[in-house]
C-alpha cells in the first residue's frame, strides 16, 4: 500500500472531524446526568428512560413513521409508473416537457412546494393532518422515485419484454412477473429514499401538518426553540443508532451479495 | 427440377403441398424508410429456413413480423392458414429465440422453461414432466436449479432453446442464435440444432449474417438485400447458381469477370478483353445477346498449372500473392489486362513440394461447365 502524506493525513482527519464532532457532541451529552445542556455533570441513561415516558415524543414519532411508510409506498407506486411512461412511450408530443415536469420538483425549493400545497389543501377545503402530510409527501418523493427508476429501466434489456410476450403473457403479466422483479432493487432504493425524505422534511410538513399531526421533526425543532433539552439529545442518538445499524447492515449485504454472485460466475465458466 | 437434397425433403418443389408460413406482397416502412420491400415467399413445415443477409438489409424486420414485434404496413402474412394480421405476439403459436438469449434472470433455468407452460393451458400435474423433458433435450438435467448466471454462455443458449421450445410451437424464430458463442461451440451447436429440429419436427426460421451457418444449417436459404429477397434457393444452389452476381458474391468467395455476352445458349460466351478468348460459362438468368454481363467463378472451381493444360477455358497469369490457409492455399493470380483471378487447391502435399510460387508465370484453367454467366 502506497503510504499516506501528511497532507492527506490532515485533511482526512479535519474533514472527517468536520462532519462527526457535533454528532459525537450530541450523542456524548445525551447520557450527561445534568439537566443543563453544555455543563457535564456524570454519566447517566436518564434522559432515555424519561424519553420513553414522554408521550408527546411518542405520537410524533408514530404520526412520522406513519407518514413515511404511507407517502413513501404511494411516492414508489406513482414514481415507477411515471419513470415507466417516460423510458418506454418514446416519442410522443410534449415528452420533454412530461420528463422536465418530473424533474422540476428536486430543484424546487422546499419553502414553495409546501406554501403551494398549502394553498391548494385550504382551497379544496382538506383538513390538515396526517392526510395532508402523506400527500405532500408523496408528492415531492415521487420525482426522486422516478429518477431512480428510470435510471434502472433505461438500461433494461427490451428483449426480456418481448420474451415473455411470446411465452404467452399479458401486458401486466408480463410487467408483474418480469419487468418488477428486475427493476426490484431500483424500485426497493426509490422507496428507502423517498421514506428517508419522509422522516426528515421539516418546511414541507411544517406547512401542511394540522395541530393534531405533529411529526418528529417538527417537534424537535419546536422544542429546541424553547430551549435544547437533554432529552431531545437521547432521542437524536436514538436516531442516530437506528441509521448506522441500518447503514451497515446494508453495505454488509449488498458486499455479501456481489461476493456471492463472483463465485457463482466463476463457477459457471466450464 | 429434381432435388439433391441428401433427405429428399423438398416440399417447395411440390405445387401441391401447403406452405405453413405465407408472405404475400409484404412490405414493412418506418417512416420514410422501406424496411421491407413487397415480399412473397412461402415456407413449409419441417424446413429449417434461413434469412441471410448483411446488418440491416431487412432479415430481423421479417422475422419479427413472424413473432408478432412488428406490423405489417402492407400485405398479408398467413401461418398455418390464419391471416396473423392483429393478432399480438402472445397469441400466435410461434415462439421465438432472442438473439441476447432474454433469460429471465430472477428465475431458475427450470422456471425459465416453465415460464411459458404456466401460462398455457397445460394442467400444473403435466408442466413438471414437459420441463424435464425439455431438460433431457438440451442436456441440462443438472443444471435445473441454476440461475442464469450461473451456467456458460454455451448453456444459457441451450436454455433459451428449451424455452422457446417448450410450449411445442409451430414455428420456432431463431435470432441469430448462436452469433455470442466462439467458433468451435458455434459449430457443434450448428448439428445440435439441427438434431433439435429433426427430433421435435418444428419449422424453424432463422436470421443470420453467417453464410457458413447458413449453409450448414438450413434446408433453404433467402438471401436478404435491401429488403428485397434477392434469391431463395437450396444451400448447394445459392451456392452453385446464384442468380445474380450480388448473390455469388454474398455466398463465399468469387471471381468476377465482366465483359459482353456472345452466342447466348445453353452455355454462353464472354468477351472479356480486346484479343482474349471469349470465356464460356453456363448461362445464367436473364443474360441477353449484346448486354454487359459476368462471368462468375469458385475459386476452388479453378485449376493453376505451370504448364498448358487442356481445357476448354484457360488464361495465363503471373502469381502476385498466395494465402496460404494451412488446409488449402489461395493464389491471386493477376491476368495480362489486370483482372486478378484467384485460383483455391487443396494443399495435399506437403508446403515444401509446393511448386508454385510468386513472380511465377502460370495457366489457370477451368472447365465450362464450371462458372456461370450472368447479367450484371
Amino acid at each position: 500500500m502506497r503510504r499516506m502524506t501528511s497532507f492527506n493525513v490532515v485533511s482526512l482527519t479535519v474533514g472527517f472531524a468536520f462532519l462527526y464532532i457535533p454528532m459525537l457532541i450530541l450523542v456524548i451529552y445525551s447520557f450527561n446526568a445534568s439537566k443543563l445542556v453544555t455543563v457535564w455533570g456524570g454519566f447517566s441513561t436518564k434522559w432515555y428512560g424519561e424519553l420513553l415516558q414522554n408521550e408527546a415524543f411518542l405520537d410524533a414519532a408514530w404520526v412520522t413513521i406513519k407518514v413515511g411508510l404511507i407517502s413513501s409506498t404511494i411516492a414508489t407506486i406513482l414514481g415507477t409508473m411515471a419513470a415507466f411512461v417516460l423510458v418506454r412511450s418514446g416519442r410522443f408530443f410534449g415528452r420533454t416537457l412530461f420528463s422536465g415536469m418530473i424533474y422540476a420538483p428536486l430543484v424546487m425549493p422546499e419553502v414553495i412546494t409546501g406554501l403551494s400545497l398549502l394553498l391548494l389543501f385550504i382551497s379544496i377545503g382538506l383538513p390538515r393532518g396526517v392526510m395532508t402530510i402523506v400527500l405532500a409527501h408523496a408528492t415531492f418523493s415521487m420525482c426522486y422515485v422516478s429518477v431512480v427508476v428510470s435510471s434502472r429501466m433505461a438500461s433494461f434489456d427490451r428483449s426480456l419484454e418481448e420474451a415473455a410476450y411470446d411465452l404467452g403473457c399479458t401486458g401486466w403479466d408480463a410487467f408483474k412477473s418480469v419487468t418488477l422483479p428486475i427493476i426490484a432493487p431500483a424500485v426497493i432504493s426509490g422507496w428507502l429514499l423517498a421514506f428517508t425524505l419522509s422522516l426528515d422534511d421539516l418546511v414541507i410538513a411544517s406547512f401542511t401538518a394540522g395541530p393534531s399531526s405533529t411529526t418528529l421533526p417538527i417537534k424537535i425543532f419546536s422544542s429546541v426553540r424553547l430551549g435544547v433539552s437533554p432529552e431531545i439529545n437521547a432521542l437524536s442518538t436514538i436516531i442516530i443508532a437506528i441509521v448506522t445499524v441500518g447503514v451497515i447492515t446494508a453495505s454488509i449485504t449488498s458486499k455479501r451479495a456481489i461476493v456471492k454472485q463472483q463465485r457463482e460466475e466463476q463457477m459457471a465458466t466450464p | 427440377m429434381p432435388s439433391d437434397h441428401a433427405s429428399g425433403f423438398a416440399p417447395w418443389e411440390d405445387a401441391d403441398a401447403t406452405p405453413l408460413i405465407s408472405f404475400d406482397g409484404v412490405t414493412k416502412r418506418f417512416g420514410a424508410f422501406t424496411a421491407i420491400d413487397n415480399i412473397d415467399l412461402k415456407i413449409y413445415p419441417r424446413e429449417f429456413f434461413a434469412l441471410l443477409g448483411p446488418s440491416g438489409c431487412g432479415k430481423t424486420t421479417l422475422m419479427r413480423m413472424l413473432g408478432g414485434f412488428e406490423d405489417v404496413t402492407e400485405g398479408t402474412i398467413t401461418i398455418d392458414g390464419q391471416n396473423m394480421a392483429g393478432i399480438p405476439a402472445n397469441k400466435r403459436a410461434v415462439n421465438m429465440m432472442f438473439q441476447s438469449y432474454a433469460l429471465f434472470p430472477h428465475l431458475s433455468v427450470a422456471d425459465n422453461i416453465a415460464f411459458g407452460l404456466k401460462r398455457s393451458d397445460m394442467p400444473k400435474s403435466e408442466i413438471q414432466g414437459r420441463v424435464d423433458e425439455m431438460l433431457r433435450l438440451v442436456q441440462l438435467q443438472k443444471f435445473a436449479k441454476r440461475k442464469p448466471h450461473q451456467i456458460s454462455g454455451g448453456q444459457r443458449q441451450r436454455v433459451a432453446l428449451a424455452r422457446a421450445l417448450a410450449k411445442a410451437p409451430k414455428l420456432l424464430l431463431l435470432d441469430e442464435p448462436l452469433g455470442a458463442l466462439d467458433k468451435k461451440l458455434r459449430q457443434e451447436t450448428q448439428f445440435e440444432l439441427m438434431d433439435i429440429q429433426e427430433k421435435t419436427g418444428t419449422t424453424f426460421v432463422i436470421v443470420t449474417h453467417d453464410q457458413e451457418e447458413a449453409m450448414t444449417v438450413a434446408s433453404r436459404i433467402a438471401v436478404m438485400d435491401n429488403g428485397l429477397l434477392k434469391q431463395v434457393d437450396t444451400p448447394d444452389r445459392v451456392y452453385e447458381t446464384p442468380n445474380s452476381v450480388y448473390v455469388a458474391d454474398f455466398i463465399g468467395d468469387v471471381n468476377i469477370i465482366t465483359g459482353r455476352a456472345a452466342e447466348v445458349g445453353e452455355k454462353t460466351q464472354l468477351i472479356w478483353a480486346e484479343g482474349a478468348t471469349p470465356i464460356t460459362g453456363m448461362t445464367g438468368s436473364r443474360v441477353a445477346q449484346g448486354e454487359p454481363a459476368s462471368f462468375v467463378i469458385r475459386p476452388e472451381k479453378v485449376s493453376i498449372n505451370k504448364t498448358e493444360p487442356e481445357a476448354a477455358n484457360k488464361v495465363q497469369g503471373k502469381v502476385i500473392d498466395i494465402a496460404y490457409l494451412g488446409n488449402m492455399s489461395t493464389y491471386h493470380v493477376a491476368l495480362p489486362d489486370g483482372t486478378i483471378v484467384k485460383s483455391q487447391t487443396a494443399n495435399n502435399r506437403r508446403i515444401a513440394r509446393r511448386d508454385i510460387t510468386w513472380e511465377d508465370q502460370v495457366w489457370l484453367s477451368w472447365t465450362d461447365t464450371a462458372g456461370l454467366v450472368l447479367r450484371d
